[in-house]
């Protein structure tokens, strides 16, 4: 039940294109800057079939230039890549 | 029905969660952007939205760099679950950084430590508190014993809580009798502590952050501002895009996020600084920009000694002495540093000096100099601080709203705990161990006879550490840091410590590669898990409540040196009680600072405000926002516009310092100079942000930049992993060409947080000979495709 936030960039011109796109897609929540051709796009699904359906939705949306993931919020995945994170070490 | 009324307050339950962590998420985001994207805006509902939930606020300080940002930490069911910037606080005004809002998600890390564990045979073996705490009163007691008091150090941290600093220098200087006692600040902040000392004879900025409202220019010395202080840099931002005529102006030796965002970016050789600050100040002296009232009635002229050495060899010893020296003389000087004469040295283009000098010239432009580890970490560090204040007091910009020079610091309680409190090796709670009145002081309070207090200092940080490694230090307790990333040249410190000549006690909250070569490591308390005080780059001093308990049998490092020193045999001076003791040191410590010059808040106003800035004056209830102007601050000489009265004189010092060149400069064996820092997602050694998945995940590794055309020069495309080889060892990074910063060509950068990745094995432990801090920018390396 992954809640991941990115920072998405448009393609050039097409911030009005992407939050609509965004708007319609299932799981999708948008939070764009008032000022800059920049948005927030905060996910939220229920499960790994959905999440899976949700990026490969994100892939074939043209208006998006690339997305940052900045934070995801998961117990039981954020365990797991803590345990990974520190095998790291 | 009552089971279907409880199945929906849990949906509701599940349903305000998930809601409030999408709220986290999305801040986190637009946080990340504000760092990304300098300017950028997001509508004020969104980035106000409050998050819900039964969630109980309490407010803090961040735990992270010396910004000193105030937060609200939620808990829930005991446990610290969210962190959101406090509104109330006159620092970040609610923002936070990336760092910032996941701080609290290493608390919960695996690998946590929460059990003492002494080494046996070779292995960690679990242990109670009561034997660890035992065993190591009694190696510290035996090992004085057998060598003496000055065979034990503790080597504390800019990190510590001032309750944690004081009872450390109590332990050590009032209570065992050594001087070797220093800290990681050593590593940071002690250029700016020599350079506000020589030249104003009090320690710490005389502004404060409500400058950056008022200033035109922010002139950055050295200093990447959006990532290492990111919310100030926003709010620099927001003034430039809210007022008109507001410029910020980037000088530095690579192109940083900061250089982008800046409306001008001025490129210069390593070292060439020293050389740059005084060309501007020949400049503003020949065109006639001198605040010639100013000078007369407020400044004096020094020069000190010349060609001072590098602090290369083991037991440097250096003295600096000032000469007087009158304004001709001090022209004369200058003569040297006319800009077409410094172009060669500096890097920098005539012009661009002359347009430097000219804004500090400009009566009706306000100029604030920020700077931090560029100009700190430098082996003329002391120097070149002089010359940025030589630069202010010309022109009579300082003290004032929007006109001065600002040190910021690293760590969230450098000022605070490490150069308040004072845990250096010269330092005392008030004043300096070599002076008898500051040693009679500290006596009376600590209640211990005059002369246990030792009149000299000994070892400063990488001293004492080289002391391990010949032996002389025979016993070290390291708290809240992680030298064996952090010193320079760890290739020396780390088979140092690995010695058997030397008991090894590490206090952590995680296992790093320091606490690996530990006898015995001690689990201490986390940040939220105790209450405590941290003291910010602005004077001002922030208390907080404990919010949760600390795992297992973690302690308050405070507490821990507390049992220690009662096992030795110190308990009368330390009747501080468990539950209460952070509140009962602060007390006490508040006593060194009584009167106007640096008088601390009474515990009652901090727990209600966001912080106080000292000195604070309590007939009004309010905070001294500008030091040294008799308009803002009681303790000047009213009779006067402005009174250094850090000085007896009341005259702040224009220093003589000339250009020298680094120690080690590249040639044809080691041809690029390298230069280390930090991101903004991984604070310090990454002990604490390398935990947080989040910022693990996008920057899970060190890497080593280079100048695409040095790329191209030599075949090296991105990602392709090189050694970084000096005179001191090795170490193996992918390439990072064009991404997020670009060194000058000829200059390679490394940041250090990476722990697998040791770049300190490289660096080379120079330092400044008056601050003793080292110099982490500037050494000669070769780069071999591996």
């Amino acid at each position: 039940m992954p809640i991941k936030s990115y920072v998405a960039f448009p393609q050039k011109g097409k911030k009005n294109q992407l939050i609509k796109v965004l708007e319609r897609s299932n799981y999708c929540e948008v939070v764009p800057s008032s000022n800059k051709e920049v948005l927030i796009l905060v996910t939220d699904t229920q499960n790994d079939r959905q999440e899976n359906e949700l990026l490969l939705a994100l892939e074939n949306i043209e208006e998006i230039e690339h997305l940052n993931l900045v934070s995801g919020f998961n117990e039981e995945v954020s365990r797991e890549k803590e345990k990974a994170t520190n095998n790291d070490k | 029905m009552r089971k279907c009324q409880e199945k929906k307050k849990k949906q509701q339950i599940m349903i305000n969660r998930r809601d409030f962590i999408k709220k986290s998420a999305a801040a986190s985001a637009m946080a990340a952007a504000i760092t990304m994207i300098p300017g950028i805006l997001f509508a004020s509902d969104q980035e106000n939205s409050t998050l819900t939930g039964d969630i109980n606020w309490t407010k803090g300080p961040c735990r992270f760099c010396g910004v000193g940002c105030g937060i609200l930490v939620g808990t829930q069911n005991g446990k610290a679950v969210a962190v959101k910037g406090d509104p109330n606080s006159a620092v970040n005004k609610g923002l936070l950084c990336v760092k910032g809002y996941h701080q609290i998600m290493c608390t919960s890390s695996a690998d946590r430590l929460t059990k003492p564990l002494v080494k046996k045979n070779g292995k960690y073996v679990e242990t109670s508190m009561e034997e660890a705490l035992d065993l190591v009163a009694s190696k510290m007691k035996e090992t004085i014993d057998k060598h003496g008091k000055d065979s034990v150090a503790m080597y504390t941290s800019g990190q510590s809580t001032i309750p944690e600093g004081y009872v450390a220098s109590k332990f050590m200087k009032g209570a065992i009798g050594t001087n070797n006692l220093d800290c990681n600040a050593r590593l940071c902040m002690a250029s700016a502590v020599a350079g506000f000392l020589t030249t104003f004879g009090a320690d710490e900025p005389m502004g404060c952050y409500e400058d950056i409202e008022h200033a035109n220019v922010f002139v950055l010395w050295g200093n990447n501002m959006a990532e290492m202080h990111p919310v100030l840099f926003s709010r620099m931002l927001d003034n430039r895009l809210n007022r008109k005529n507001v410029r910020i102006i980037d000088l530095a030796t690579r192109t940083t996020r900061t250089s982008k965002a800046a409306d001008k970016s001025i490129l210069f050789k390593p070292q060439g600084d020293l050389a740059i600050a005084n060309s501007i100040c020949y400049e503003l002296i020949n065109n006639g920009w001198v605040d010639n009232s100013f000078v007369e009635k407020h400044v004096a002229f020094n020069k000190g000694k010349t060609n001072i050495g590098y602090g290369l060899e083991d037991n440097f010893k250096f003295n600096d002495e000032a000469t007087p020296i009158n304004y001709e003389e001090y022209k004369t000087f200058l003569a040297d540093y006319r800009p077409d004469k410094i172009e060669e040295i500096s890097g920098v283009s005539a012009k661009d000096i002359k347009y430097l000098a000219s804004i500090y010239g400009d009566p009706n432009l306000k100029v604030v100099s920020y700077w931090c580890m560029g100009m700190n970490q430098h082996t003329r560090g002391t120097w070149v601080n002089n010359l940025v204040y030589n630069i202010h007091l010309l022109t009579g910009k300082i003290s004032q709203p929007g006109n001065g020079p600002f040190s910021l610091t690293g760590q969230p309680s450098a000022c605070g705990t490490a150069r308040e409190v004072g845990t250096f090796t010269h330092k005392l709670p008030k004043g300096v161990v070599t002076n008898k009145k500051h040693r009679e002081l500290a006596a009376k309070i600590w209640k211990v006879p005059y002369d246990r207090i030792p009149d000299k200092p000994t070892y400063h940080a990488t001293e004492m550490f080289r002391a391990v490694d010949r032996g002389d230090i025979k016993f070290i307790w390291t708290q809240v840091t992680n030298p064996l990333v952090s010193l320079p040249k760890t290739s020396r410190f780390r088979p140092a410590m690995e010695k058997e000549s030397c008991f090894v006690v590490v206090s952590d909250v995680f296992p790093t590669p320091t606490s690996d070569v530990a006898d015995v490591i001690l689990p201490a308390a986390w940040h939220v898990e105790k209450s405590g005080m941290y003291g910010n780059s602005e004077r001002r001093t922030q208390y907080w409540d404990q919010m949760v308990e600390a795992p297992g049998e973690a302690l308050p490092d405070a507490w821990i040196t507390i049992e220690i020193a009662r096992r030795m045999g110190f308990g009368d001076l330390f009747p501080y009680s468990k539950e209460n003791h952070h509140e009962e040191i602060y007390n006490e410590y508040r006593q060194f600072h009584v009167g106007k010059k640096h008088n601390m808040a009474p515990l009652d106003i901090l727990k209600k405000e966001s912080g106080t800035i000292w000195p604070y004056i309590e007939e009004t209830g309010k905070s001294t926002l500008w030091r040294f102007n008799s308009k803002y601050d009681p303790a000047c000489d009213q009779a006067k516009d402005f009174d250094f009265y850090g000085n007896p004189d009341g005259k702040a010092v224009i220093w003589q310092r000339p250009y020298e060149p680094a120690p080690e400069m590249p040639d044809s064996e080691y041809p690029f100079w390298l230069n280390t820092g930090r991101v903004i997602e991984h604070w310090h050694t990454g002990s604490m942000t390398r935990r947080i998945p989040v910022l693990h995940q996008a920057v899970p590794n060190a890497y080593v930049e280079l100048h695409p055309t040095d790329a191209k020069r030599l075949g090296i495309s991105n990602k392709e992993k090189l050694k970084i080889i000096s005179r001191r060892g090795t170490t193996i990074l992918p390439a990072s060409i064009n991404e997020r910063g670009m060194p000058t060509i000829g200059q390679v950068f490394v940041p250090f947080f990476d722990e697998s990745m040791l770049i300190n094995d490289v660096t080379l432990d120079s330092f400044c000979p008056i601050s003793k801090e080292p110099d982490y920018k500037k050494c000669a390396v070769r780069i071999e495709k591996v």
